[in-house]
Order: C-alpha cells, then sequence, then structure tokens
C-alpha cells in the first residue's frame, strides 16, 4: 500500500482491509454466514504481512484463539454472525475481565437460532452489550457503508488497543454484502494505535496495576511472567475472595468506558440543527434513514438524522440533547425493538417511535417517511 | 597383613532440586486435597521442565477449568487460567502466533474430553507442538464429585448415585485416533517413570498427549469405598496399570482389563506451525 487506491469492495472485504491497515497479525474464527468473506480474505492476506491465520474447529475455539493470539502480543481479530456470535459470548466475556484486545466482527443475519443466515438484521444489538454473563463493558461500532467498515474496523482496533478490552463491530448482512468504491487510505492517513507496554522491571510488573485505569499489557514469552484468570483477580493477576478488591476491579473495568465515553462516542448528524423530527437509525437502516430524511427536507419538513458510529456505549449524551430540541425521535430497526429501548431511557421530552422489522427485508425509506409524516 | 582391597565407591552427589525455581511460593499453599496426587504430577512436571532445559521466560503453561487446572496459579512461568474446556484452544492461539514458546497445557479429564472434546480432537489432528497434561481422575473434583468422561461403568458418583452406566473414554485411544504424534499414559504413583515421559513428551515436536492416572480420594475415593489414599493409588494406579514394555512379556491374563503405561504411540508428522510457515507464509510471499 504505497499509495491510496480505489477498490470496488463488499463490506466484508473492506473489514479485511481495515484490519490489515489497523496492523492485525492474527485471525482465529471459523465460517459461517454471512460473515465468511473476512475469514477468506484474512486467511489470503495475513501470511502475506506475516501473519497468521487459523480456521478452528468450531466458534468458540475460534474466540478463545484470537484471545491467545492477542496475549501472545498481536492485534488480533474474529469474524461471526448470530449463532457464532451466541457460542462466543463465554471468551467475550473472559476478554472483557482478562482485559486482553480483540477485534470482534458481527455480521447480523435474522435470528433467533439458525434463523435466517442469509437476510439482513439488527436483532444483535442488546446482545452485543449484554451478550455475555456479568456485568462488563462494552463497546460496538456500527459502520453504515463500505468504506466506513475500514475505517471504523480501524478504529475498533485502536479502540480495543487503548482500553484493553474486546471491541465488537457490529453490521448488518445487508452493508456487509454490499459492494461500493472505496478508497484504501494510505499508511499514515489513519490513526494507528498499539495497546501500552509496559517498561518497568519484570519483577516489578503487575498486570492490572492499579495505578493505572488501564496497565500496560505485556505479550506472553517477553520476559514478563504473570498470571492471567477469568477469576475475579487482584493487581498481580491472581485470584482473590477479597470482596473490596472484586468491586474495585468490577468497577475499574466499567470506569474504563463510562470515564471516556466522549472519546468512544462518535456520532453522524444530519439536518439536525433545526429539526423537529428525528430518527435515530444505525447501519442500512440509517441509509435508508438518510434517503428519507432529505426527501422530507425537500418537502419542507424538518426532518434530521442522529446516526450513531458508536453504540455501546450507548450515545445517551446525544439522544438527551436532541430529545430536548426535537417532537419526535423515530427509531427504525431490523429486530423487535432493542435501540428504541435505550432512545426512550434517554429521551427527555420527545415522543418515541419505533419501526420495527424482523422478516428478513430492510426498513425502506417509506416505511420512516410514514412515520415521519405522523408528526408533521 | 595386606591391608583389604578398598571397593570404590562411586558416590552419587545428589544436587537437591531448586522447586522454588519454577513456584510461586507466595501462592501457596495450593488448594488440592490432602492425598490428591496432583502435586506428585505437579513435581514431575517441574523436574522435565528443568531437565529439558527451558527458559522460563518463554515457557507458558495454560490450562482450563477444574482442580489440576489450577496448576499454572502455582509456577512460575507465562502462565493461563482459562474457560472451563478451552485451554487448548488459548494455547493454540499462543503457539500459533509465537511458536518459539513451549506451550503445556494442564487440563483434567472432564476439561479435555468432555467440555473441551473437540478441541482435544482437532488439536491432535493438527499436530501443533503442545504437550498435553491430563490429569485423570473419573472425577469432577471442583464441583463436588460428579462422574467424568473417564469414570468406570459402575462407579458411584454424585451424578451417578446408582452407579455410572457410560462407557469411559480411553484418553490416549483417543489421542492416537485423532492423529496425536506422541502419546503415553503415567500414574502418579510411578514418579519417576512419569517424570521421564513428562520430559519425552516436552522434547517432542507435535501434538503429544500424557494421560496421567491420578485418583481423587475426597469424592471418588469416598464414594467407591476405597480405604484410604494410598489404598486407592495401589488399586488404581499400582495394581491397575502395567508398563507397555513388560506387558509384551506377561501372559495375557495378567494385563487383561489394565491400562498401558508409558510412550504408546510415537510418530514424526510435519509439526502445524512450521507447516503454515514453511507451506503458506513461503507461498503467500510477493503474491
Amino acid at each position: 500500500m504505497s499509495e491510496k487506491k480505489k477498490k470496488l469492495l463488499q463490506g466484508n472485504e473492506a473489514c479485511v482491509e481495515g484490519a490489515i491497515y489497523a496492523g492485525c497479525k492474527f485471525y482465529a474464527g471459523y465460517p459461517i454466514t454471512p460473515s465468511t468473506e473476512i475469514a477468506e480474505g484474512m486467511s489470503v492476506r495475513l501470511p502475506k504481512v506475516g501473519g497468521k491465520f487459523i480456521q478452528m474447529e468450531d466458534e468458540i475455539a475460534g474466540m478463545a484463539a484470537t484471545i491467545g493470539g492477542s496475549l501472545a502480543g498481536f492485534k488480533s481479530l474474529t469474524a461471526t454472525s448470530g449463532p457464532g456470535f451466541s457460542l462466543k459470548q463465554e471468551a467475550l466475556g473472559y476478554a472483557c475481565l482478562a482485559e486482553i484486545p480483540c477485534v470482534i466482527v458481527n455480521v447480523m443475519r435474522g435470528g433467533p437460532s439458525t434463523g435466517y443466515p442469509t437476510g439482513p438484521s439488527q436483532s444483535d444489538i442488546m446482545q452485543a452489550k449484554w451478550g455475555t454473563h456479568g456485568d462488563h463493558p462494552a463497546i460496538s461500532v456500527t459502520p453504515a457503508y463500505v468504506q466506513e467498515i475500514l475505517t471504523e474496523t480501524v478504529r475498533a482496533f485502536n479502540l480495543s488497543e487503548k482500553y484493553r478490552t474486546p471491541v465488537v463491530v457490529l453490521y448488518d448482512e445487508i452493508v456487509g454484502h454490499m459492494r461500493e468504491p472505496i478508497t484504501i487510505p494510505a499508511p499514515g492517513e489513519l490513526e494507528v494505535i498499539d495497546r501500552a507496554k509496559p517498561d518497568c522491571k519484570p519483577e516489578e510488573y503487575f498486570p492490572y496495576d492499579d495505578r493505572y485505569l488501564i496497565a500496560p499489557l505485556a505479550p506472553f514469552g517477553s520476559g514478563y511472567r504473570f498470571h492471567v484468570t477469568g477469576l475475579n483477580h487482584k493487581q498481580d493477576g491472581f485470584p482473590t475472595n477479597d470482596s473490596k478488591v472484586i468491586r474495585e476491579n468490577n468497577e475499574r473495568i466499567m470506569r474504563k468506558i463510562e470515564d471516556n465515553k466522549e472519546d468512544i462516542w462518535k456520532n453522524e448528524e444530519i439536518f439536525l440543527d433545526d429539526a423537529e423530527i428525528a430518527v435515530f437509525a444505525i447501519g442500512s437502516t440509517a441509509r435508508s434513514a438518510r434517503f428519507a430524511v432529505e426527501k422530507m427536507r425537500a418537502e419542507g419538513i424538518k426532518a434530521g438524522l442522529l446516526r450513531p458510529l458508536t453504540i455501546w456505549p450507548f450515545p445517551d449524551k446525544a439522544v438527551r440533547e436532541l430529545s430536548k430540541r426535537v417532537k419526535a425521535i423515530i427509531v427504525p430497526e431490523m429486530n423487535l425493538g432493542q435501540m428504541v429501548l435505550e432512545v426512550e431511557r434517554c429521551s427527555k421530552g420527545a415522543e418515541v417511535l419505533g419501526i420495527h422489522r424482523v422478516d428478513g427485508e430492510p426498513i425502506n425509506p417509506g416505511q420512516i417517511i410514514e412515520a415521519i409524516k405522523k408528526f408533521k | 597383613m595386606s591391608a583389604p582391597a578398598v571397593t570404590e565407591k562411586k558416590e552419587k552427589i545428589s544436587v537437591p532440586f531448586d522447586y522454588n525455581k519454577y513456584l510461586r511460593p507466595n501462592k501457596l499453599p495450593h488448594i488440592w486435597c490432602p492425598g490428591c496426587g496432583h502435586g506428585i504430577v505437579l513435581k514431575a512436571m517441574l523436574r522435565a521442565i528443568h531437565n529439558a532445559g527451558l527458559d522460563q521466560d518463554k515457557v507458558c503453561v495454560v490450562s482450563g477449568i477444574g482442580c489440576s487446572s489450577r496448576t499454572p496459579g502455582y509456577v512460575d512461568f507465562n502462565t493461563l487460567h482459562t474457560l472451563h474446556g478451552r485451554a487448548l484452544s488459548f494455547a493454540t492461539g499462543i503457539k500459533f502466533a509465537k511458536p518459539d514458546m513451549k506451550v503445556i497445557v494442564v487440563t483434567g479429564d472432564g476439561d479435555a474430553l468432555a467440555i473441551g472434546g473437540n478441541h482435544f480432537i482437532h488439536t491432535c489432528r493438527r499436530n501443533i507442538d503442545l504437550t498435553v497434561l491430563v490429569f485423570t481422575n473419573a472425577t469432577y473434583g471442583m464441583t463436588g464429585g460428579q462422574y467424568s468422561p473417564t469414570t468406570p461403568i459402575g462407579s458411584q458418583a454424585t451424578t451417578s448415585r446408582y452407579g455410572s452406566i457410560e462407557p469411559p473414554f480411553d484418553a490416549c485411544e483417543m489421542a492416537k485416533a485423532a492423529g496425536a504424534t506422541f502419546v503415553a499414559r503415567g500414574t502418579a504413583y510411578h514418579t519417576l517413570e512419569l517424570e521421564k515421559t513428562i520430559l519425552e513428551a516436552i522434547n517432542h515436536k507435535g501434538t503429544s498427549v500424557v494421560d496421567i492416572i491420578d485418583a481423587c480420594p475426597t469424592y471418588f475415593g469416598r464414594m467407591n469405598k476405597y480405604k484410604s489414599a494410598t489404598h486407592m493409588m495401589e488399586v488404581i494406579e499400582k495394581d491397575g496399570t502395567v508398563n507397555v514394555k513388560q506387558a509384551d512379556k506377561l501372559p495375557p491374563e495378567k494385563v487383561q482389563g489394565k491400562a498401558l503405561r508409558g510412550v504408546l504411540h510415537k510418530v514424526e508428522r510435519p509439526e502445524y506451525c512450521e507447516q503454515y510457515e514453511s507451506l503458506i507464509m513461503e507461498k503467500a510471499k510477493g503474491k
């Protein structure tokens, strides 16, 4: 990649480009529709850049080996969909508690269960936050364009490395399989963040050093011999039953995200300055919403769009502020009501209306226009 | 009178083994019950690692969940205590990402053969260079004594109060069938033999599996009317096994029903990480 390159790529292929750009050197996963192109792409690209690709025996092993690769010091990726995302949840929680950076792509397909493997959905939004047991931090980014899948994959790696936590890239099958012309950014054009590594003496190293909100992470095999467990642990990484330490650690891993929401949040706002009716949408639904909002503006109706590129932590501040200015917030989503609950929670004053669809068909602009007109 | 002939006695100088070099003494005492064989296996493992001349910074010990899986916490290497059944998957990630590390997996029979059974067979199939030590005690000890995939038919456990009706797995046969290139069995009773076997497993390039019979007196022992931990070791580990080299010389009735100890299978087959580097990475170059 010597200079900027234009390419016609599918969303999943753009994800591969983003991962390579971010410096990903390890992929472990399992084939599943509609995310398989990511595994296929990584299997070709990684060995060319000195990286490793392995197809594991199942989704669980894919997630576990991804964490192993990261502990060995390499930026690691896995990708999945629907049932695979369910299977990965236990190990995802491990990465949350053990604070192992890694990126998980979930190309959302119709559910529940095997559901509609080739059909789009946005019904894993809550799972991306609450899928694994226990209270845990969650960061999830939601690209809507092929170009954005590349840049958001890079951002996902950056957030993961910076906050020492797994990050979920969440997009629906439509965006994943859509082809659009995109520009591969030149090296240096996008920021690439690497995890902090310790510079102390090995005997002074604590993998969860309580002097830090986010302690540096040494790669295994680098001379820092330390212990990692999925049990509640002390700053030295060893298990503990000390309730004070357990509480402090559980609160700290949440605070990593809570205290840095401004850095993690990213929203696109279209026609929101003077909007009276707002639409809140992600992924392909946001594309329909954009079309609908533009059409409404052409008709003189003051509609606008708030499109979060970070869905977790939830953009509560943006929604709260918006809700004070608009009559209504319309939440179209390809599920039976997930984001709408969060919008209702944060909304102060505005009426909230969900548009839901779980038939494997996209939410079209007409449905959103119809809803906007109700509040005209 | 001539002076009596002096027979020169060759004195064996035994250097005391410095266990503390490999242990994390401030993490002791361990959680294992009195009479449990896990400590004996740990000792054999540490001596084997020492004798293999490995650099502590380059050794990684990975485990799943269960009594035996607490081992990594006590030993001074790069150590990882993972999820139930998934030790081999985490270990595969580490080894594949960093092949210069010696990765040793410590797992129990439930961890490796039940919840982790799929990972076990596929690890063997890949022949990735992992040393897998299966602490086989036919019991889920951590949860209080349920029957496991190696519990003999008819045995009592908290979930088989009327006797187990499930046939047990033979970890060695399974490993061999799945493609492991080094398969051996040891017991906590035969300590020196076990140390030698683990050393051979560590030195083997490829997936090496050592099934280590190691009784649980607290649960399996009490529920199945063994008089003591030592009685259990004598019946199950000493009398219940026979070294594979001796087995050939014994009449069939003396071998019948006994588990074979020693190296049961050893073949050379290309190792996974080396194959990836020499075939895939080479081919990908310049493409």
